[in-house]
């Protein structure tokens, strides 16, 4: 086992890896999204480019945000922020399974010297109005990965649907470098000095202070109106979009339906942060769950008619 | 004659739907061969599955089907032929039937002569056929949930379909579904067999052919060499035993292709983490990593559960097999993964711990129970409050309740809702409170009682272990049944969100099954849980529909006995189940059917009665005294010597249904049976509605009161009898 942790791929070895696999599969290499979101499903690469009829092959990792899992540090295995490598890929190639499973000997994984099996798992975020169907793929026990066939977003039917692979990455790493905490994985080797940077040197701090923000410090009056504040902005265009079929084609094209999302998205982290400062009661959080809704389904379908407008704008223009 | 084997390869199917879609597609695939046509009824069929295939082995197919004849009904010969001319009436039809007219014939049929045609239906092959059935047959199969994955959407079935084998003997049939067309070729385990084709040669090589590539296709057979395998790895540690768990066993069936006798893995844990409850390792370990639990041997059996102590092991069943040092680096993995499991209930554990149940009562009020209903502190004051009248009605009754301990439990029963542990893992709310309770020195009953409080889950699930945990438990779910149904959210077919049926059916199934027994009835629930009478009457109704129900499914009694034993009360589980028994046990005998069938007469005699006016109220009336009134008053005069043999001998047998009480059914029963020779006579000497309005009454009172008094236990005219 030793050996084995000593060969293992520091932390950002494995980010190269992976990337470099799937961009040798034609995914286009995206950089994370820097708006909070809860999981890598909610950055706009996935939840508005998986509406519509495109094409989309695209990856990257995403710095996840859940105020609630954060453990000041404490815990060695959850955290308040941890990253998650997005694979999009609409429509799947016949092969998405096993280009998965050649993605994990390309980080070191030899298959037949471990138990993998496909447990049913299916993926659900009720606020976008977006479900899939999958598995969460167990590696001797532990779940590396969250396979989605996405089947709906923003409440509307896909077509074509979308493979939707989430790699846990610190998961992997732990498994890997065979260490109990995460704050033991090592981050990278200064090639110079041997040197091993870890996790918790990279993230210790980070982890201490927004768990001590979301749990203490986070002002509830304040967040709340944060919250109005970015809702009705966001609502306010959503409003304004109402009016896109009429648009011409170059105020339709700068429509910031992309603006309004991020705006939907502040709300959703600020719901998170009430949430963890224990600000909402189950009456109430029902009632917040679906004013967020009605933001981000609105802009989800928004997004849809846009692209379909601009589609039509083009198609007029070639066939005029 | 040829075997047929069909094969559709997926990717992972859930294991939760297998074992059913394996038998709709064997039942599909012979039912479409013989509705064809292409083998005999009772042909011999295999079935078989794994994650990734379903598969079908039929014997004994033909290559084609018979040719038949068929004959063909046309328009009648009045029509058809003018002066023996045929007109185009039979012309067209002799076209239809695509033959000559001359060939046409004629049938005599009830409604007069017609013409018809021999037309011949040549055998298609069964090749042909089955390319064309049976996509339908397989689009058909139901899926608790389904997935699109091709553009178009041009079908949904449960994953992906990956490739296809249908073969006729050595025929290829290019069966067509999800965009692949079948071949005669199949594919391995993933990882011990790697991607390469196996091409099949005939059906009956199936299951062959695929050991070798390290699938085992029968689900039996992997399950026993699971088994196997588990029992051999157990071994190697001194007196411990793995813990049954027929659910989990069937799971990981469904979820491995290959088994083998290193095909599982013994994995410890620190013997520390043991002193975490129970409850709370066998659930990290079964429900969040589909381990199984380890015993230690049975001479340690600890006192008072009955159940023997854990061991600091797991066992981990593999999709894959490997030598002493590959299972080393598995099992390592395992451990790691448990442990951290472990940690995080135990930080879960102490963390709660902090703050005690009792100051956890006020956080309630933040929890919403229901938006209508309020928090779950209300909850908690409707459901305490039910609780301690419920007890107070059973003491007067006779039963032993510690009030005191019910009292504590009611108010403490939905604080863990507020603890991280129960967050964490929400299928051990209640056993988590009653967990904390113990620990945090409420009295024993009170804590078992919390820890009972949503117990019986199901039907298979046991009822609390003591009176105060039923009381609480009947509370809890008459609270939110009641209050349901108040706001009208009352479950409709198969809509059901909020579970009440199952909270029902709990109810039903703790009144009929707790020790000692609760003196309640179902009136007395549902009278207790609501002030509102229209709401009263709605969940009165909805527990007896429930107690139909328990006694039909739980207790297997026939639909009818359930009828007649409820029609004669509902309100007392135990004494409805009682007289269910009792009338199932004799309900076979010619005495009893005879006796059936002659109250069922009496019943439509009756209501003809009333139909004609001559009874003003409904047919049956309650029980008295009211034949002996009558013989008193007219001295029997009026009364017919047969009718008032039997009516003498339904009193004496109402007499000894008293005597017999509620304890003894079936002899009461065996006293009614023996009516039979007096009611056959009866109906054979006596004209029950007498032109004589005086003897006409008399003798309607008399039926009157002999289905009154045989009412006590059924009503029999509802038994279904053979006559």
């Amino acid at each position: 086992m030793a050996e084995r942790a000593n060969k293992a791929l520091t932390f950002q070895e494995l980010l190269f890896r992976l990337q470099r696999f799937w961009a040798d599969q034609g995914c286009v290499l995206q950089q994370p999204y820097d708006v909070e979101v809860g999981a890598g499903t909610m950055s706009p690469d996935t939840f508005l480019r998986v509406l519509g009829p495109k094409p989309v092959r695209i990856a990257y990792a995403q710095p996840s945000r859940r105020p609630a899992d954060g453990r000041y540090g404490e815990n060695p295995n959850r955290l308040f922020r941890h990253t998650q490598l997005q694979v999009i890929l609409k429509p799947p190639p016949e092969r998405i399974q096993e280009l998965y499973l050649e993605s994990l000997e390309a980080i070191g994984i030899d298959l037949r010297e471990h138990d993998i099996k496909f447990e049913e798992d299916n993926w659900e975020w009720p606020v976008g109005g977006a479900w899939g169907v999958g598995w969460q793929v167990m590696l001797d026990g532990l779940e590396i990965t969250q396979y989605t066939y996405f089947q709906q977003c923003g409440g509307m039917d896909l077509d074509p649907i979308c493979g939707e692979i989430t790699y846990g990455l610190e998961r992997i790493a732990g498994f890997l470098q065979d260490v109990d905490s995460i704050y033991d994985i090592v981050w990278a080797i200064e090639p110079d000095t041997g040197r091993k940077v870890t996790y918790g040197e990279m993230r210790l701090a980070e982890e201490e202070q927004f768990s001590a923000y979301s749990f203490d410090y986070a002002e509830v009056p304040k967040l709340w109106e944060h919250l109005k504040l970015y809702e009705t902005e966001c609502l306010d265009l959503l409003e304004k979009a109402k009016g896109m079929d009429k648009m011409d084609e170059l105020t339709l094209k700068r429509f910031p339906v992309l603006g309004a999302y991020e705006l939907a998205l502040k709300c959703s982290h600020v719901f998170n942060l009430l949430d963890a400062r224990g600000a909402i009661s189950v009456t109430e959080r029902v009632g917040v769950m679906a004013r967020i809704r009605a933001l981000v389904v609105g802009v989800a379908k928004a997004y849809a008619r846009q692209g379909e407008l601009l589609a039509a704008e083009t198609k007029e223009l070639v066939a005029g | 004659m040829a075997d047929f084997l069909f094969e559709i390869g997926l990717e992972e199917v859930p294991a939760r739907m297998i074992a059913s879609a394996e038998a709709e597609l064997k039942r599909r695939v012979v039912a479409l061969l013989e509705r064809e046509r292409l083998i005999a009824a009772g042909a011999d069929a295999k079935s078989f599955s794994t994650p990734r295939r379903l598969a079908v082995l039929v014997s004994g197919v033909a290559a084609k089907q018979e040719d038949a004849a068929e004959e063909l009904t046309g328009p009648s010969t009045k029509v058809a032929f003018k002066d023996g001319v045929a007109t185009p009436a039979a012309v067209a039809f002799a076209k239809k039937a695509g033959v000559a007219v001359e060939a046409l014939k004629t049938v005599t049929t009830a409604k007069g002569e017609y013409l018809a045609a021999l037309v011949a239906k040549p055998g298609r092959a069964a090749a042909a056929v089955i390319a064309e059935e049976l996509p339908k047959e397989i689009a058909a199969i139901y899926w608790a949930k389904n997935m699109y994955w091709r553009a178009g959407k041009p079908e949904r079935f449960v994953r992906p379909v990956r490739w296809m084998i249908a073969l006729l003997g050595d025929q290829v049939v290019p069966v067509e579904f999800g965009g692949k067309t079948a071949g005669a070729v199949t594919y391995g385990h993933r990882v011990l067999f790697g991607d390469a084709a196996i091409k099949l040669e005939a059906p009956a090589k199936y299951e062959e052919a695929l050991l070798t590539a390290y699938v085992i296709a029968d689900v039996e057979t992997r399950r026993q060499k699971i088994r196997k395998a588990l029992d051999r790895v157990t071994r190697t540690v001194e007196g411990a035993r793995w813990r049954e768990d027929h659910g989990l066993i069937d799971t990981l069936t469904h979820l491995t292709e290959w088994a083998s006798d290193t095909s599982v893995i013994l994995g410890n844990f620190e013997p520390e983490y043991l002193s975490l409850p129970e409850e709370v390792l066998v659930t990290v370990m079964r429900d969040h990593q589909k381990y199984l639990a380890v015993e230690q041997g049975t001479g340690n059996r600890e006192q008072g559960t009955g159940k023997t102590p854990l061991a600091p092991y797991f066992l981990a069943v593999l999709n894959t097999e490997a030598d002493a040092a590959g299972l080393g680096v598995i099992r390592h993995g395992n451990e790691r993964v448990l442990r951290a499991r472990f940690n995080d209930a135990r930080f879960f554990w102490e963390f709660d711990q902090r703050v005690p149940l009792k100051q956890r009562v006020k956080l309630l009020e933040n929890v919403t129970f229901q938006k209508e209903l309020g928090s779950y502190a209300a909850k908690s004051t409707r459901v305490r409050e039910l609780a301690l009248g419920l007890a107070e009605l059973v003491t007067s009754r006779g039963s032993k309740v510690d009030a005191v301990a019910l009292d504590e439990a009611a108010t403490l029963a939905k604080t863990d809702l507020t603890t991280e542990l129960v967050k964490e893992f929400t299928e051990l709310q209640g056993i988590v409170g009653g967990l904390y309770a113990k620990a945090q020195g409420a009295s024993q009953t009170a804590a078992a009682a919390i820890y009972d409080q949503y117990s019986p889950e199901s039907m298979e699930d046991s009822v609390p272990r003591t009176v105060e945990g039923s009381l609480l438990s009947i509370a809890d779910k008459a609270d939110t049944i009641s209050g349901m149904f108040g706001l009208g959210m009352e479950p409709t077919g198969s809509k059901d969100p909020f579970a009440l049926r199952r909270a029902a059916n709990g109810i039903v199934k703790i009144l009929a099954e707790s020790t000692p027994a609760l003196p309640l009835t179902l009136s007395e629930v549902a009278g207790r849980a609501t002030e509102n009478e229209a709401v009263e009457a709605k969940v009165r109704a909805f527990l007896v529909e429930r107690l139909e129900f328990y006694l039909r499914e739980a207790k297997g009694q026939a639909y009818d006995v359930v009828k007649a034993v409820l029609a004669a009360g509902s309100d007392d589980v135990r004494d409805a189940i009682a007289r269910a028994e009792a009338v199932t046990s004799v309900r076979g005998s010619a005495d009893f059917e005879a006796v059936s069938a002659a109250f069922k007469r009496m019943k439509n005699i009756l209501a003809q009665a009333v139909e004609k006016g001559y009874l003003a109220h409904s047919p049956i009336i309650q029980t008295g005294n009211l034949i002996e009134d009558r013989m008193q008053r007219t001295g029997g005069s009026a009364i017919n010597p047969v009718l008032g043999k039997l009516s003498s001998a339904v009193t004496e047998a109402k007499r000894e249904i008293e005597r017999n009480g509620k304890g003894n059914y079936v002899a009461s029963l065996k006293t009614i049976a023996q009516l039979r020779p007096l009611i056959d006579e009866f109906f054979e000497k006596v004209m029950v509605l007498d032109t004589n309005p005086n003897v006409r009454k008399g003798n309607l009172l008399v039926l009157q009161t002999i289905l009154a008094d045989s009412r006590q236990i059924a009503d029999f005219s509802e038994i279904v009898t053979a006559g």
